[in-house]
């Protein structure tokens, strides 16, 4: 079999809009008659996308469970596709309503629905690296080898992601959006968020909800949030202003250089482009934020890429760039997949080398002190590998492992590992003949780091390959 | 007087610091140490930019990363300029010496195998006679008859073909995975040999004299300028002189740069026993998948 589709959902619950779209992921093997197997994600096709909805609220704390529910479940209808269809995917939960109380059993609850293998995810780091592919900004700096940042301005906040040449070098979040303060038909001042409230106190700008919205002081208030962004990206130095509103449990965007271009993503880029005769149209300070950003230095100092996808960065970029495929060379007992949720424990480069020298001791110890610290049974052991390591040397680190794991873990568990350099096959080998009656899951050409959770899906294309999900923040 | 070069620069550097100027001392300069050569054929020789004002260097940088074609390379004239040229002749000597050295007895000894010899007289045979090469001579048969295992589901054996330079670098980290892996999936694995002056051509002769139904040569590639180490596998079920070349299934570009020899060794073994189950190679076998 050369070429296989499978079916991936995306769903993104923001704090503005909720959205679902369905992408066709075309897996093809694209070694030539006389190599080893090469499986890769060929063409990644939107086929169906949602109207965008606003995201039920029950309150300002709790999140309506069954009225985003109903629409996921309306939006297969009109897509008719079954959760039964749906290979893979990703449902987020994003910008404040990650915040709200209930964000976590929703997110649950959803991704039973949506289909076996679709994870839920979220947290704001992971969030900026979604939007920024399915933005079409990665594509760009890989395509043309350069850097580009991308910024998602969504209602609730902006995600920042830093690509070089296609990989991910940086990400960070503000609390910074169109709807940070919402007007109502008459004008008057319905709701302002902590963060705008904080910007407002920093210039003297007097807003108190049930005021009225003053253009010119909401103007002032907007041009200073694009100054912040200025500040974020380097253009001048930071105020502490920006540390105030960065986002919690999002990291602080550390560029390793200056971008050569920049591209907006999320709903208020439309209003970077657009102009507005009413600028409270969608009852909220988004135009006026896109203004601002259009007469600050952001359009001037970086070439502006145009996003391929804008209000739907975030969806199309859960829907299509989520998963990914593992090596070609590796080996699965395929009966112990899928498998969710799974915490990665990644070796260092000096530990690697301990365990490639048959450190057995070391690798027992640190596996137990990681599945005492995180409360697990199963986890996944990752590191980066030898690229090319002679067979003794390989040797060394299966016996290595083979004798650690077990010791350390319950006898029921798997053995999972995980490697970046092209040697799954060899090593998962060589543990199973060590190892005959343990299954094991030995993968490659995966990178994830400390702290991540992997999904691990059933194999494709005859069992060379399978899919991967690697998340930042695992819930539920 | 003879002047010292050295000496007038490091006079004039000091002249110039006195006068507020930074000078940097060029690479190699420090008063006693000689200067080594550079080895031309170095990763880091190779990944170096030799256009003298590129437009985005790091762009440049980043492509040749991603392959081992000489971009990035400038020229005097028509022509290439001496580095480029260097190392074009040392990757040219380094695929001569792979075709023209033999591998090393001692080494094959410590893998455990002995060696026979195809119809080849010598190299020079070897190298213009490509019939002679795809048959054993009538002691190198007598040999496999009397030293290997006969009618073995899998035969395995390590031939130089056009690079012994292939066979050295990767054949140790692929034997092993091969013969411990097969043994462990219960499959009957004939007595490993390396064939002197042996052609893809050869195994099929291998497999009439053995009665092996799987028959796989690991074979040292034709080298070329990217690399003189490319190791390939040639796998047949049962494997007949003058058989259609449809019938061989091929593993190629076993090197460093290619798939690591030990993740082709693991990945051989499986493909040997769906051969072996699939009773049929090559094109047919792919077909079979499908």
């Amino acid at each position: 079999m050369d070429r296989t589709k499978i079916l991936s959902v995306g769903i993104d619950v923001g704090t503005t809009t909720t959205q679902v779209v369905f992408a066709r992921l075309t897996l093809e093997n694209t070694s030539g008659y006389f190599a080893v197997p090469h499986v890769s994600i060929v063409e990644k096709e939107i086929i169906y996308k949602s109207g965008i909805y606003f995201t039920p609220l029950l309150n300002a704390v709790l999140l309506d469970g069954e009225g985003i529910r109903k629409i996921v479940a309306t939006e297969y209808g009109r897509a008719h596709f079954a959760p039964s269809d749906v290979g893979t995917g990703a449902v987020i939960v994003t910008g404040e309503a990650a915040r709200k109380e209930n964000a976590a059993v929703l997110l649950k609850s959803l991704s039973g629905f949506a289909g076996e293998f679709v994870v839920s995810t979220a947290g704001p780091d992971l969030e900026s690296v979604l939007a920024g592919k399915g933005s079409g900004a990665q594509r760009a700096s890989e395509d043309r080898g350069i850097t580009v940042i991308n910024l998602d301005i969504g209602g609730g906040t902006t995600n920042a992601v830093f690509f070089d040449s296609g990989e991910t070098a940086a990400k960070g979040c503000l609390d910074i959006g169109g709807r940070q303060i919402r007007v109502d038909d008459a004008g008057a001042i319905t709701y302002i968020s902590e963060s705008a409230k904080k910007v407002a106190a920093a210039e003297g700008i007097p807003l108190a909800a049930g005021g009225p919205a003053s253009v010119p002081e909401i103007q002032r208030l907007c041009a200073r949030m694009a100054r912040l962004f200025e500040e974020w990206l380097g253009l001048s130095p930071p105020t502490p202003l920006l540390e105030a509103v960065r986002t919690n449990e999002s990291t602080p965007l550390l560029l390793p250089r200056k971008a050569r271009a920049v591209c907006f993503s999320g709903g208020v880029a439309d209003c970077i482009l657009n102009s507005y005769d009413n600028p409270f149209c969608y009852g909220d300070i988004g135009p006026l934020l896109g203004k601002a950003i259009r007469e600050s230095r952001l359009t001037k100092e970086f070439e502006t890429i145009r996003a391929s996808e804008t209000i739907r960065a975030t969806v199309v970029g859960a829907g299509s760039f989520s998963t990914s495929v593992s090596g070609s060379t590796i080996s699965a007992d395929a009966q112990l997949l899928p498998l969710k949720n799974v915490p990665v424990l990644k070796l260092q480069p000096e530990e690697q080398a301990r365990c490639y020298w048959g450190d057995e001791a070391f690798l027992y110890e640190k596996t137990r002190w990681f599945l005492e610290q995180s409360g697990n049974e199963v986890f996944l052991l990752a590191m980066r590998g030898e690229p090319n390591p002679a067979y003794e040397t390989l040797l060394r680190l299966a016996e290595c492992i083979s004798g650690a794991l077990p010791k350390a873990l319950p006898a029921s568990s798997p053995l999972l590992l995980a490697l970046e350099s092209d040697t799954a096959k060899a090593l998962g080998q060589l543990i199973g003949r060590i190892l005959p009656n343990r299954p094991v899951v030995c993968i490659d050409s995966v990178r994830v780091e400390q702290g991540d959770y992997i999904d691990l899906g059933r194999p494709l294309m005859g069992g060379v390959v399978i899919p991967v999900v690697v998340k930042t923040i695992a819930l539920g | 007087m003879l002047i010292d070069e050295l000496k007038l620069q490091k006079a004039l550097r000091e002249v110039l610091a006195e006068l507020g100027y930074q000078i940097e001392d060029p690479p190699g300069s420090s008063d006693h140490a000689p200067r080594r050569p550079r080895d031309i054929t170095s990763a880091e020789a190779r990944a170096e930019i030799l256009i003298p004002n590129p437009f985005d260097r790091e762009a440049l940088e980043r492509m040749k990363q991603k392959t081992n074609a000489r971009i990035g390379v400038w020229r005097a004239g028509a022509r290439l300029g001496t580095q480029t040229m260097l190392t074009l002749r040392a990757d040219h000597a380094a695929a001569r010496d792979a075709v023209f050295t033999d591998v090393d007895p001692a080494f094959l000894e410590r893998l455990g195998l002995f060696t026979v010899q195809t119809r080849c007289a010598d190299k020079n045979d070897y190298l213009t006679r490509p019939d002679h090469g795809r048959l054993l001579n009538d002691e190198a048969a007598e040999t496999l008859r009397r030293r290997c295992v006969m009618n073995p589901d899998i035969q395995i054996f390590a031939s130089d073909g056009l690079s012994s330079s292939a066979i050295a670098a990767n054949l140790a980290d692929v034997l092993p995975l091969l013969l411990d892996g097969l043994k462990a999936k219960g499959v009957i694995v004939g007595t490993p040999f390396f064939v002197k002056f042996g052609r893809v051509g050869a195994m099929d002769h291998i497999s009439e004299i053995l009665g092996s139904k799987v028959t796989c040569v690991l074979l040292g590639e034709r080298p070329g300028l990217a690399t003189a180490e490319s190791m390939s596998a040639y796998i047949a079920y049962n494997a007949r002189v003058g058989m259609p070349e449809s019938r061989r299934t091929v593993v190629s570009n076993i090197h460093r740069a290619g798939i690591p020899a030990v993740e082709a060794g693991a990945y051989i073994a499986d493909l040997l026993v769906t051969i072996l189950n699939a009773k049929t190679s090559g094109v047919e076998l792919r077909r079979e998948e499908k």
